[in-house]
């Protein structure tokens, strides 16, 4: 087929998306002629959620499954604003009834196990799914215990609130620094790289500082990293000092910012040399390693992450399985919400190739932008562009980068730009994931 | 304005960095935009509609973009990453949409 050929080809097929768009939303799924093939999607998240609307659009004579134990989706971006006093649980919490409408069979269970040979997931609940393609989005897992006496029990006292989940840790975290005695010490665990949203850890810090300039004026936050420098550090720590004054300490490893042992007990601490930290509140953001089902079904590497080939992101191990999201080897992409939703349409691009006769997109580019908050009307952003390489990924030379730096008095307006941006950002992405 | 629609050289450098691919997939490449821009372009909140921009406009706005030549917050940024071709690609997808 020649070069030509394939072009017109996508585009009638997007045209005819578009023109077509509002029928789709009124259009029952299961009327559909859903014969040619099967493309079952683990996980509803960012990757998943994004995989089964694109897939369920652009090739409508696949049948489209999607498995997530959640009744409906808690982002973790703009969680770090429900600590900020900025956003309620039910402005971050998405309902599955959007892709449902779209035709997509969503089933809320458990992935448990994939028969890779077989082409076969079995669920927590005992039901068998067959598939030709499967797009596995799971996201992260936590290394408990990786860090001493930090376990599932002890997430309880000392949330992580790292994933969504039912939206509890969280709401946990809010109420925990609601409750913050007055001049208190807000402990954070911060994990060495790579982990999800490379930048959380540091919007959280400032939306908890946000909270804290007005309820608790005298709090203090004590944020223990793992490494020695982070994403838009210098804009970060900028805006620290013009909105917060001395209210947050950064202690990166080199200081001994490592935390090695938590007692949620006796509320401490423990660092790599063995100096004991109390705190009145307590958030561990743990070590992460891909999430159980891919690594109980062979896909990982020893670093705990899914090795994929770069342009389809098949799994290394095993045909037929396309990992996206947080779980795969995606350096130097961020584990990021938009790189997740960017590679998603990839690698159905790729999985489905085959099946539907439509090439896969062979040259891809791949999009990240994170915006964060770091107080009120101050926004401040990452953006990159990604392309495969023979063995992985590459960050496109002289592009991307971070927000300018300079004094707020300059910056101002850049600022507030970027914080409405961020949440019309917010609003766009969750739409291309349920609407 | 013939010679503000060419593209100023530190574009035309970081561009050449990639091989040139005949015809990029314009709707492909445009995914990516609605993860801020909206579906198809339509836009959201403070960020601009790109549903129907004139194919020249859009390329002369976005060499502006990529040569810091016009005001912005993340396009500079972005514009870099892309090659003639992808910028081309783009601009044929968004001016074709109503």
């Amino acid at each position: 087929m020649t070069r030509q050929t394939r072009t017109t080809l996508t585009r009638r097929g997007f045209g005819t998306l578009i023109a077509a768009s509002a029928a789709t939303l009124a259009t029952p799924g299961l009327l559909r002629a859903n014969t040619n093939g099967r493309l079952l999607v683990v996980g509803g998240g960012f990757g998943g959620a994004s995989a089964a609307r694109f897939a369920r659009i652009n090739y409508p004579d696949v049948s489209v499954t999607l498995v997530e134990p959640q009744t409906s989706f808690v982002t973790c971006p703009y969680g770090n604003l429900i600590l900020g006093g900025r956003k309620q649980l039910s402005d971050i919490t998405h309902s599955y009834d959007g892709l449902r409408a779209r035709g997509v069979q969503v089933i809320h269970d458990r992935a448990q196990e994939i028969d890779a040979e077989g082409h076969r997931v079995t669920l927590a609940g005992g039901d068998v799914l067959d598939y030709d393609k499967l797009i596995l989005s799971p996201g992260i897992a936590l290394r408990w215990n990786a860090i001493e006496g930090y376990d599932e029990a002890a997430s309880e006292v000392f949330p992580h609130a790292w994933w969504g989940g039912d939206g509890s840790q969280i709401t946990t975290l809010r109420a925990q620094l609601e409750a913050l005695p007055e001049g208190g010490v807000v402990g954070m665990a911060i994990p060495d790289n790579p982990f999800r949203c490379p930048p959380g850890p540091y919007e959280r810090i400032s939306m908890i500082a946000h909270h804290l300039k007005q309820a608790n004026p005298t709090a203090k936050i004590l944020a223990f990293d793992s490494k020695d420098g982070f994403a838009k550090q210098g804009l970060f720590q900028d805006a620290w000092e013009e909105l917060y004054g001395d209210m947050i300490e950064w202690i990166p490893a080199s200081q001994d910012g490592r935390i090695m042992r938590v007692d949620t007990e006796n509320k401490l601490f423990v660092s790599e040399f063995g100096e004991e930290h109390h705190v009145d509140l307590g958030n561990v953001i743990p070590p992460q390693y891909a999430a159980g089902i891919a690594r109980d079904a062979g896909l990982a590497n020893d670093s705990g992450w899914v090795p994929v080939n770069p342009r389809s992101f098949e799994a290394e191990a095993a045909r037929d399985i396309h990992v996206i999201g947080d779980a795969n080897v995606g350096a130097p992409m961020p584990k990021s919400g938009y790189i997740a939703n960017s590679t998603a349409k990839t690698a159905v691009t790729a999985a489905l190739a085959e099946i539907s006769g439509r090439p896969a997109w062979d040259d891809p580019v791949y999009f990240n932008t994170c915006y964060s908050h770091a107080g009120e009307d101050y926004g401040i952003s990452v953006a990159a562009i990604f392309r495969p390489t023979d063995d992985g990924f590459e960050a496109t030379p002289d592009s991307g980068g971070v927000s300018p730096s300079g004094p707020l008095s300059e910056m101002s307006r850049n600022r507030r730009l970027e914080a409405r941006y961020a949440d019309a950002w917010y609003a766009s992405i969750t739409d291309d994931m349920f609407s | 304005m013939r010679t503000r629609l060419l593209l100023p050289t530190t574009l035309a450098l970081a561009m050449a960095a990639w091989p040139a691919v005949a015809q990029p997939d314009g709707p492909m490449l445009a995914e990516a935009c609605a993860g801020c821009h909206g579906q198809a372009g339509a836009g959201q909140g403070a960020i601009s509609d790109l549903r129907g921009y004139d194919r020249d406009a859009f390329l002369l706005v976005w060499a502006e973009f990529a040569a810091d030549e016009r005001p912005a917050t993340i396009m500079n940024r972005i514009a870099r990453g892309y090659t003639e071709a992808d910028v081309e690609a783009l601009a044929d997808f968004f001016s074709s949409l109503e």
